[in-house]
């Protein structure tokens, strides 16, 4: 994944609570086997309504999503951050969020900011008011600025989190650098293998008693 | 010092290392897979020449996008029938049993590890879909991951994790009759909401847990992820034992009562301490509907709709008005009103087999009301196989209803069976979310006796209405 340091756009409201990620990206999309190309499915049984936020030119082109508590709960599929990231995505501000949509983002290099629902909804006010505002999102700082407005808030992200952020790092490369251990643990583990049960082909090797 | 929870005695055993200021990296003892949240992992592998690195500690089936026609009817989308072929090419390729469309074994992925044996209690299993909560009945550790860490768990069989709080949920005393673990489990979603288990793992507790069977216990831990919760458990008794004893991937003979002996200690101590608990009373309780757009909308069938006006808070008045809009209703309407246009028996939450018995048991000798679709999909071909065995295949067609093939089915529409836009459907899956069952369709939650009741009514129902 790339390197995070900073975002900066400007902002959409998307000022509804527990937007899941079925409606993030519809279970339709997920027939396909690449990783590009779902932008075109984000919100799509919302986009073809034109009083839609996305459809509203003031905020075509943004790349802070705005939205409401629980964004993201739900189905665990990664879809829905390949989605808002391939529309133009780079950051999510919402009071609280899925906890494995969360997980996903952080995969991706997609910035998930959670603040008050207070200072949501301050935010969601002055990008209304001013579509065209700039929000700067500093990853190393974990801060969220509107300039013009003299507004400036704090987050959190867990120290690793945000590391991995802001060094681009792959997840697997790291833990395949604990190998050693990995083998150490395998030696002592006690998970039984499925080869002792079916053979690769998905037969069994045993019989087995009905089930009830 | 306070005991340890049953949470907490899994995590112990399966610290690979825990560095300083690092997330422990957690060792996964079975990896389930399915074709839609695998592809992009495979091809991750691929172009970074990696390798699975315990392809026998994983285990692959086909179940989202399957067709439940019969066999004899091709994959008809060329999307779907690719995806399937590409899960055959990766699992040959790497070398990891597969359950394709068809095989014995084959199934939704939630239901066949339990009846296989391969989900045993105090393992750590993971599998791209937000419901392998479900596994915690047996007492182990389940979660649903991404797609990157699916790619993660197959290079490395490990998961980089931070420590999940933990929060009892005791369910006292016992239910009244006709209560299912569903009705139980909607309860609890909707007292904790969509996000009150947000960080937790849940350990359900109390006599109604212990009461229930493994199938039941599934149900309870499945909706987990409906509160919030990305993993819930219940600790082993003889119920966990029992269920357990003669499938296949469990051992036998003196092995078998080596291993149980071990399983029986994955139960939290007396004196162990949750950051957090909830009490519900099981005689409380009642069968319950989702009226809404999340699963935390619950209200009783004898209810009604309720109202925006019903709200304490601006936020909470808007979710109201735009579910009851979206879902075509009006505050007040009682539930026992409310007609359904197509019934859904089926999903990793309610497809095993004590829920297709209890179904057939409301629906025997009786017909599917005039102008209702009603559908019943079996969890697994193993599931299928014991239904006729038992004939309920027979008293389902007697009723009206259709039989089909196993796989996920409605409850997420990514196969042929979806609702048309407008439909109301009284569903036993999972989730209510807009579109969920197909785009416009209208989804409300129950258990399977109220979905078969529902059915034959034609609109919402409880089994003393049809006997």
């Amino acid at each position: 994944m790339k390197p995070v340091r900073v975002v900066e756009g400007r902002g959409v409201p998307l000022d509804r609570s527990d937007v899941d990620t079925d409606q993030i990206i519809p279970s339709d999309w997920l027939k396909r086997v690449e990783r590009t190309g779902f932008g075109r499915g984000l919100f799509s049984e919302w986009r073809d309504d034109p009083n839609f936020v996305l459809n509203q030119p003031e905020f075509v082109g943004a790349t802070i999503l705005i939205a409401g508590p629980r964004f993201g709960t739900g189905s665990s599929r990664e879809h829905a951050v390949w989605a808002l990231m391939d529309y133009g995505f780079e950051a999510i501000v919402a009071p609280s969020f899925g906890d494995i949509f969360r997980n996903n983002s952080s995969k991706q290099g997609l910035v998930i900011v959670q603040l008050s629902v207070l200072d949501v909804e301050e935010l969601m006010a002055m990008v209304r008011a001013n579509p065209s505002r700039l929000i700067v999102i500093d990853v190393a700082r974990l801060s969220v600025e509107v300039p013009d407005a003299d507004w400036r808030r704090e987050f959190a992200l867990d120290p690793m989190t945000q590391e991995r952020l802001l060094e681009g790092w792959d997840d697997i490369a790291i833990s395949l650098r604990r190998e050693d251990e990995i083998t150490r643990y395998e030696a002592t583990s006690v998970a039984p293998s499925l080869r002792n049960v079916f053979d690769t082909s998905g037969h069994e090797r045993v019989g087995c008693s009905d089930i009830g | 010092m306070a005991g340890t929870t049953l949470y907490e005695k899994i995590w112990a055993d399966h610290v690979v290392t825990a560095p300083d200021e690092e997330p422990t990296l957690l060792y996964i003892d079975l990896h389930l897979v399915h074709e839609v949240t695998s592809p992009q992992a495979f091809e991750g592998l691929r172009l970074n020449g990696r390798r699975v690195r315990r392809p026998d500690l994983t285990l692959a089936t086909a179940d989202h996008n399957v067709p439940t026609d019969p066999l004899s009817v091709p994959v008809m989308d060329p999307i779907s029938k690719r995806q399937l072929e590409v899960l055959g090419e990766n699992c040959a390729e790497f070398d990891i049993t597969l359950f394709p469309r068809g095989h014995e074994n084959q199934g939704i992925v939630h239901i066949i590890g339990p009846e296989l044996g391969v989900t045993q209690p105090g393992m750590t299993i993971v599998c791209g879909d937000s419901h392998t909560s479900t596994h915690g009945a047996f007492g182990s550790l389940a979660f649903g991951i991404g797609t990157s860490e699916v790619e993660h768990v197959l290079a490395t069989q490990t998961l980089p994790q931070q420590k999940a709080k933990t929060m009892s949920v005791t369910v006292e005393g016992t239910p009244p009759p006709g209560v299912s673990a569903k009705d139980i489990v909607l309860a609890i979603v909707g007292r904790l909401g969509t996000g009150g288990g947000a960080g937790y793992v849940i350990e359900y507790r109390g006599e109604a847990i212990e009461g229930l069977s493994m199938e039941g216990r599934m149900t309870v831990c499945n909706m987990s992820i409906e509160a919030g919760a990305r993993a819930g458990l219940v600790a082993v008794d003889e119920t966990t034992i029992d269920y357990l004893r003669g499938r296949p991937g469990v051992p036998t003979g003196d092995e078998f009562d080596v291993a149980a002996r071990r399983w029986r200690t994955f139960v939290s101590d007396d004196d162990a301490r949750f950051d957090a608990e909830i009490t519900l009373r099981a005689g409380d309780l009642t069968p319950f509907v989702t009226w809404g757009t999340n699963p935390a909308q619950v209200v009783a069938l004898s209810g009604a709709v309720p109202s925006p006006d019903d709200a304490t808070d601006d936020d909470e008045k808007s979710t109201i008005s735009r579910a009851l809009e979206y879902m075509d209703l009006n505050p007040g309407t009682p539930l026992r009103s409310v007609r359904v246009d197509v019934v859904f028996i089926g999903s990793c939450t309610n497809a095993r087999i004590e829920d297709l018995r209890a179904a057939a048991q409301v629906a025997r000798g009786h017909r599917v009301s005039e102008g209702v679709r009603a559908l019943v999909v079996p969890g697994s071909r193993r599931v299928k196989s014991q239904a006729e065995a038992e004939g309920l295949d027979q008293v389902f067609i007697d009723a009206g209803f259709e039989w089909r093939e196993p796989g996920c089915s409605m409850c997420l529409g990514m196969n042929p069976d979806i609702l048309s836009p407008g439909q109301r459907c009284a569903s036993t899956s999972n989730r209510n979310f807009e579109g969920r069952q197909g785009r416009g369709g209208r989804t409300h939650l129950v258990s399977p006796v109220v979905a078969a009741a529902t059915a034959i009514v034609g609109r919402f129902a409880s089994p003393e209405e049809v006997a």
